[in-house]
């Protein structure tokens, strides 16, 4: 038929001068039928077009109104094409472009509709995150996507997420590609990103992702910025909020009565004198009481939307700053955000689509994390002791040299950086035909991130590893800097400056088929370039004047000669080089089928293997399209299925060569003569990790309004990249030498995702709608390097066992360690135990005997087990959205359970304090079987155990919110279309056992240091008001 | 239309082809570095390897530790008993095969012997003047770290003049003890023959200090009478002599005496934290070892490791120098002044290693508590001799003449009587006399498992099991759990 048309148009429009013209008149109207000011309708295959007016009207003229075909397309809108068929006066809708089945999306270098689409995706629309105020866009993900796990890495300002899609695959960099219109955008940097830029989020989960080939293995997030619409006014939008941030969560810890108490018993046990002769203290300092505090945060933002006939446009700002609920202003992070989106069609055939985004961040941070951060300084330390001395000093906390006075540590921590990040495009679109479009881009990131460090001279007690200071007097330490030459090492500064670059050219080919009306070919072909860059230069400079920030800079140094000052910088550069091809199929409504082949080549590897090729191939059928589908309660079914192979190619540049670069120093003539070593060795052989994904899914729309989306995937991960422990006759353990980077071991995740969707039926002044989500996981090492049986991760305690493991037939970084079975009650207990386990004394943790010898053995691993891992095995995500009249009300909830986590914020020494746990500890025979003795003996309770672990799952209420939209009526004089005014809560309740502060634990460190518990800084609880205009 | 289509396909497609061609642009190569592959092509490269190599003798103060906790001569001291938790285990001698400390002496070495064995490798691939001594001091210090490798754990896999690939390590093998004793004297002696007796340079590995080395391993091994010729060579040729105050032997401003035989050399002008010991430029020990939150004249502040016991002190002949010059009795040393220190969690003796210890004016420029540019003595010209008097005492014939000439020089500086013992009673006066000159030096413990008197002087030695330490698990695991462990672990 449409063949028949189409020649039709053709024979029309050669004819078009020789036959009477005939008026054709028509509006266009939305989905709600709301006319549409400024759509462009025009007659197919010529220039003869107009734009509607304000009712949504046109008027043509054509030459044979039977055979002409107008189309029409809007901004924002889906274009149409209609046959007139001789009709005088037609009205036609179009339907929004926005995200929903149906419609478009972006699926890498080009566009398909949901229902044409063959791969497992998630849309996330751009206000539901905006609505939950979370600074961060990872962290506004967070349940809102099925497969998709997010974990708060800290929960300082400005501090970092993970991102995992389906899983772990890897133990090294397990982050999804991200993509902004296009722009690879790091995950790190993501905090750059603001969330009211943000028109809509799509998750590629499993192998269509392909079409980005070696990077794609961790799957890929497609961010799309807002635009504007053509022939619409501009439209502003003012949104500002306020927040009050605190602590969600205390840790129960001793007071200072039960503190002298225990720690007396302790040393009594120890065979050692009695700290306390009096142990009548009282309640103590409340160091965590000093520690945290209530902190702002506020947001404005605007934006100004709007086009022309050929020109569309978005600009945004805004302004978002939040202090700490630990340090305040001392962990304050401020953004400034600025952003153009500009379209504009350059003649008919050609357009032009420019992004530009520029961030300017500040960020001052706490040590955070283990030994020497604030929060474990906080936790530690004495409740005995003040926060100061009656003469106004900090107490010095003198019994445990590594924990200082966090309230000093926080006054005199001056630690910042600075981000100034440009990210953008400019992309012209060709249509060589109306098929045939040819589209080149050159994309931009480019970030200069700048540090500043200040360290006044400090003295925070005798024998404090973080003293600057000689005394507490704050007199400098003298330095002998040459025989003879002493020198003041007085107050410091450390600056840096990092620039990176990214540059990304791509030009590609989109090209449509129709066939019949019924063969709907899609391809697509192109080829990318890119390179990344970086360099960075710092320095530290001594001796910075009157021992004050103020003149805290390199160029204020005092110290003779310039000495004492450290230096260093670094340059890296890496590139890609990739060409790509993707065939989408249709046949008529019911079939579709994708073909994509990717191949990449990457400097991060070896010449060896240097290009790889990634395919993928994917089909759907719309089982409810069938002639033999009758069953009304559903409106639409499809069954989809993937398979695909992809990489990751997120290792250290130049892995593959075996560098000089390790540290080979040594003194001869009292002087450090530098030597080489070798760093990394070589593996000449390095290739990328291979990701074998399948995918197998089903999209329902049923029972009017309910939508449903099952995804049951297997992804394997094979030659897995990683720097194993290697033996050390290899002789890697140098300074600065390290293992060489190899391809070994494979790692499963397998999973089931359901996203379930209702919108309510629409009623007079209600509407509701709702969401729930949930995933199972089960990730599984399969295979270690030959005569590997396992890789050691991260350990417990300070300098203490390895804790966590790579093994086969385990989760990644499962927790490995001895199983407790109570509590020796008494010495006839010990002797009486068929397992001898030395050293026990009475009040000792019991271990149990896992390989039944008779005995615990402590040197192997014999008698260790499995206590856990911190992967989920199920999360869930809850939504919900109502309105009545002028009010909202929103509720989101996440959920994750089965997970462990390690408490391994307890400095295991005699005077540092401890949990209220310990209250309950064992002093004699039949006191407990649950808590050892405590003395400051060499005991074996320390050794990691399942005394340590806890269980992480939890239910968090992320955000709740009631807002209300004052009537238009009232605010109209003031040319205000809309306004809401709204209080929210985020983060006000979580339901968990878990003892420390919060149980969303990310990871500090790796895949195999996930779900270790460093006493991290935990999550705020934000009580939010907030207003929004809409002119 | 179709064929324009087409046609801009064919012509789109082949350009992606020739661009697919242009692989140069993914050659990126590192700035700023050197590559190993092609290193070794100038004089200096061979200079600067050789310095790598030498890098690894840093790790010393491992030895110091161990040797002395080990031993009856010290506690492992510090913060508590779960801080360097290894070393309680070690004094306690209940360590076992996983133990950080032990593991980092097992990796230290073998990085310190890879690194020499990379330049011998390719000592073949230029010629210069000058490359035969870079040779020998490499040969040298392959030597020494195979020696503190069998001292520790007996039989080791024996690596020469390569480099093992990842995939090789699963099939190699322990090496008899015996055989990496053959590579160890033929090393030494190899560099022995090259160099000089003294070098300008300030560090560098003399004849001396190959001689002297070669001296122990053949005393180690009980092979008396050709230690006793190459230790007479020593003191007969070589330009040592013992300097007249003992007292003054460990500090920073009388390195390089006339005394010295083979330091190792630190520096202070790195400092470094505690974070990556080994790759520090100063020497850990006496931060280690210096009183913890001291407040005084004379020394610095310290983390009270590597404590002296009760026992050494008092085993001290009276009037004996050596005893306030190894330790340091705290409580006598204040006195009544007001001098603050704290006793650490992990124990208490009450005396200090007073021979490496932070001393003010011998601190690491940027860290207060930890480095100290004090050299480690590892061999002393009077470790020489009392070497040299035990192998001429317990040679077959035995010169108990000379063996008695060479002890009594060392005792007559520190003015103690003379002995005139001879036999196996002459035999432990030489042994003692190591106790009381070497103490606090990280000798005590492999002496006393050399001489057979480890059982009787530790408590909790188990004969049969703690002459050797357990190689650590971990490695037993990692090169495909092959190894059969030492004895009784």
């Amino acid at each position: 038929m449409i063949k028949h048309l189409f020649t039709l148009v053709l024979v029309a429009s050669i004819c078009t001068l020789s036959v009477a013209q005939t008026t054709i008149s028509g509006t266009v109207k939305d989905s709600l039928n709301q006319p549409i000011v400024g759509a462009a309708v025009v007659v197919k295959g010529t220039n003869n077009g107009k734009i509607t007016d304000p009712k949504g009207a046109f008027s043509l003229q054509v030459a044979d109104a039977s055979s002409t075909v107008l189309k029409v397309t809007y901004s924002g809108f889906k274009n149409k094409e209609i046959a007139v068929l001789g009709r005088k006066n037609i009205t036609i809708q179009l339907s929004e472009n926005s995200v929903g089945i149906g419609e478009v999306m972006v699926v890498g270098y080009g566009t398909a509709t949901k229902k044409e689409f063959t791969g497992a995706s998630t849309q996330v629309d751009g206000k539901d995150l905006e609505k939950l105020n979370i600074p961060r866009v990872d962290q506004a993900l967070q349940g809102k996507v099925a497969g998709v796990a997010i974990n708060t890495n800290s929960g300082s300002p400005g501090g970092g997420a993970s991102i995992r899609i389906r899983g772990l695959s890897t133990f090294g960099d397990n982050d999804p590609l991200i993509l902004v219109d296009g722009v690879v955008y790091d995950s790190e940097g993501l905090n750059a990103l603001n969330p009211n830029d943000i028109e809509s989020i799509n998750v590629l989960k499993d192998a269509t992702a392909g079409i980005y080939g070696v990077r794609a293995a961790n799957g890929v997030i497609l961010i799309t910025t807002k635009q504007g619409r053509a022939n619409t006014k501009p439209k502003i939008e003012y949104s500002t909020y306020f927040g009050m941030q605190q602590s969600a969560k205390r840790l129960s810890l001793l007071n200072a009565n039960e503190y002298a108490v225990i720690k007396n018993e302790t040393f009594a046990n120890g065979g050692d004198a009695l700290p306390f002769s009096n142990t009548q203290l009282g309640e103590g300092t409340d160091w965590q009481d000093a520690v945290f505090q209530n902190a702002n945060m506020s947001s404005h933002n605007i934006t100004i939307s709007g086009g022309s006939e050929k020109t569309t446009y978005s600009i945004g700002g805004s302004y978002f700053t939040q202090d700490g609920i630990v340090g305040g202003d001392k962990a304050n992070f401020t953004r400034l955000n600025a952003r153009v989106n500009l379209n504009t069609e350059m003649s008919d055939r050609l357009r032009l689509s420019s992004v530009f985004l520029y961030t300017n961040e500040e960020r001052s941070a706490l040590p955070e994390n283990g030994i020497g951060s604030v929060l474990y300084n906080t936790i530690n330390a004495f409740p005995t002791d003040p926060v100061q001395e009656t003469n106004g000093t900090y107490s010095y906390l003198e019994e445990v040299s590594d924990i200082i006075n966090p309230i000093a540590q926080i006054k005199n921590t001056y630690n910042t950086s600075y981000v100034d990040k440009f990210v953008g495009k400019e992309e012209l679109a060709f249509d060589i035909t109306d098929n045939l479009t040819f589209t080149n881009r050159f994309n931009y990131n480019f970030a200069l991130v700048d540090q500043k460090a200040f360290s006044p001279l400090t003295w925070y007690g005798p024998g404090k590893a973080q003293n600057t200071a000689l005394n507490a007097d704050l007199d400098p330490t003298q330095v002998e800097i040459a025989p003879g030459t002493l020198i003041d090492r007085g107050a410091s500064v450390y600056e840096a400056r990092a620039t990176y670059a990214d540059l990304n050219f791509e030009s590609f080919i989109n090209h449509e088929y129709n066939f019949r009306n019924i063969h709907n070919l899609k391809t697509t072909a192109g080829v990318s370039v890119f390179s990344r860059n970086g360099q960075g230069l710092g320095g530290t400079a001594f001796n910075i004047p009157n021992n004050s920030l103020e003149y805290a800079d390199i160029s204020a140094n005092l110290a003779p000669g310039g000495f004492l000052n450290n230096t260093n910088s670094f340059q890296f550069q890496e590139r890609l080089l990739s060409t790509f091809v993707r065939a989408q199929y249709r046949y008529g409504t019911k079939y579709n089928g994708s073909l994509i082949v990717r191949r990449d080549g990457s400097s991060k590897f070896g010449p060896n293997s240097r290009y790889g090729i990634f395919p993928t191939v994917s089909g759907s059928w719309m089982l409810s399209e069938e002639d033999f589908f009758k069953w009304d309660k559903i409106s639409y079914l499809k069954l989809r299925m993937s398979y695909g192979v992809s990489g990751n190619d997120q290792i250290p540049n130049f892995a593959y060569r075996g560098l000089l670069n390790g540290e080979g120093d040594y003194v001869f003539d009292d002087v450090i003569i530098k030597g080489t070593a070798i760093g990394r060795a070589a593996n000449p052989d390095l290739k990328w990790e291979t990701t074998r994904q399948f995918n197998l899914g089903t999209d329902v729309k049923l029972f009017k309004g309910l939508d449903v989306t099952i995804n049951y995937f297997i992804k394997n991960t094979r030659d897995l990249l990683f720097q194993p422990n290697v033996s050390a006759v290899l002789g890697t353990a140098g300074p600065g030498s390290y293992p060489p980077i190899i391809n070994a071991g494979d790692v499963s995740n397998r999973g089931v995702e359901l996203e379930l969707g209702y919108v309510g039926k629409k009623r007079k002044d209600f509407n509701w709608s709702t969401s729930f989500n949930t995933t199972y996981l089960k990730n599984e090492v399969v295979k270690t390097p030959d005569g590997v049986d396992f890789l050691p991760g991260a350990s417990f305690g300070v300098g203490g066992n390895i804790a966590t493991r790579f093994q086969e037939g385990h989760a990644i970084g499962y927790f490995i360690g001895y199983e407790t079975n109570g509590v020796f009650q008494n010495q006839a207990e010990i002797d009486n135990s068929p397992v001898v386990q030395e050293g026990a004394e009475p009040g000792d943790l019991r271990f149990v005997d896992q390989n039944g010898d008779g005995k615990i053995s402590f040197s192997d691993d014999t008698d260790q087990k499995e206590l856990g891992n911190a992967i989920p095995t199920f999360t869930f995500g809850y939504n919900l959205n109502m309105d009545y009249k002028g009010f909202d009300f929103s509720a989101n909830l996440y959920s994750a359970i089965g997970q462990e986590i390690i408490r391994n914020y307890e400095r295991q020494q005699p005077f540092a304090n401890q949990l209220s746990y310990t209250i309950d500890r064992w002093t004699g025979p039949n006191s407990t079987n649950e808590n050892p003795r405590l003395t400051t003996d060499l005991t074996r309770n320390n050794v990691f155990s399942d005394y340590y672990v806890e269980s992480g799952s939890f239910l968090r209420l992320r955000n709740i919110q009631l807002g209300y939209t004052l009537p238009t009526k009232l605010l109209s004089r003031f040319k205000v279309s809309s306004t809401r005014i709204y209080i929210a809560a985020n983060n006000l309740v979580t339901i968990t056992n878990y003892q420390g502060y919060d149980p969303d634990v990310g990871s500090f460190g790796g895949a195999l240091a996930a779900g270790i518990d460093y006493g991290f800084y935990p999550q705020a609880r934000t009580i939010m008001t907030g207003l929004s205009i809409k002119f | 239309m179709k064929k324009t289509t087409i046609k801009l396909t064919a012509i789109f497609s082949l350009a992606i082809l020739l661009f697919a061609g242009c692989q140069k642009f993914l050659d990126v190569n590192p700035l700023y570095t050197q590559d190993a592959e092609n290193y070794f092509e100038t004089p200096v490269d061979y200079e600067r390897a050789l310095t790598g190599a030498y890098d690894l003798l840093q790790s010393s103060f491992i030895t110091v530790w161990i040797g002395e906790i080990a031993s009856d001569n010290a506690i492992a001291g510090g913060e508590s008993v779960t801080d360097t938790e290894g070393l309680h285990e070690i004094e306690n001698m209940s360590h076992d095969a996983v133990n950080n400390e032990i593991r980092n002496v097992f990796r230290w070495n073998y990085a310190g012997i890879t690194r020499a064995n990379y330049l011998l490798e390719n000592k073949n691939k230029i010629d210069f003047e000058g490359k035969d001594k870079i040779i020998a001091q490499a040969e040298f210090l392959r030597g020494y770290y195979y020696f503190e490798l069998v001292k520790y754990f007996g039989d080791v896999p024996l690596v020469v003049d390569k480099r093992l690939g990842a995939d090789e390590v699963t099939a190699i093998e322990r090496t008899p003890k015996a055989e990496v004793y053959v590579q160890i004297e033929k090393d030494l002696r190899s560099a022995a023959t090259i160099l000089d007796w003294t070098n300008p340079q300030k560090g560098r590995i003399t004849k001396g200090a190959c001689l002297s080395m070669l001296g122990k391993v053949l005393l180690y091994q009980n092979k008396f009478g050709e230690a006793a010729i190459v230790l007479d060579q020593v003191i007969e040729e070589g330009p040592y002599a013992l300097i007249d105050d003992y007292t003054k032997l460990f500090s920073v401003a009388n390195e390089g005496n006339s005394e010295t035989v083979f330091d190792v050399q630190y520096s202070g002008a790195e400092g470094g934290g505690y974070g990556c010991l080994i790759c520090l430029e100063g020497n850990a020990a006496p931060g280690f070892h210096g009183i913890r939150q001291y407040n005084g004249p004379v020394y610095g502040d310290g983390n009270s490791y590597n404590l002296p016991t009760e026992k050494l002190f008092n085993s001290f002949a009276a009037g004996d120098v050596r005893r306030d010059a190894s330790v340091l009795d705290i409580d006598a040393f204040i006195g009544s002044r007001d001098i603050t220190y704290a006793e650490g969690g992990g124990g208490h003796t009450g005396y200090y290693n007073n021979k490496y210890i932070k001393r003010i004016g011998e601190i690491g420029l940027p860290d207060n508590d930890l480095t100290s540019p004090v050299n480690y003595r590892v061999i002393r010209y009077a470790d020489v001799l009392l070497m040299a008097a035990e192998a001429h005492n317990r040679n077959i014939p035995a010169n108990d003449g000379k063996a008695l000439g060479y002890l009594n020089e060392v005792r007559d500086r520190v003015n103690m009587p003379t002995i005139t013992s001879g036999g196996s009673q002459l035999t432990d006066d030489i042994w003692l006399e190591r106790k009381y000159e070497l103490s606090g030096e990280g000798h005590r413990f492999f002496d006393l498992v050399r001489t057979g008197k480890a059982a009787t002087e530790i408590t909790g030695f188990q004969t049969g099991k703690n002459e050797l330490f357990p190689i650590p698990q971990v490695e037993i695991d990692l090169t495909g759990g092959n190894w059969k462990q030492n004895p009784n672990y």
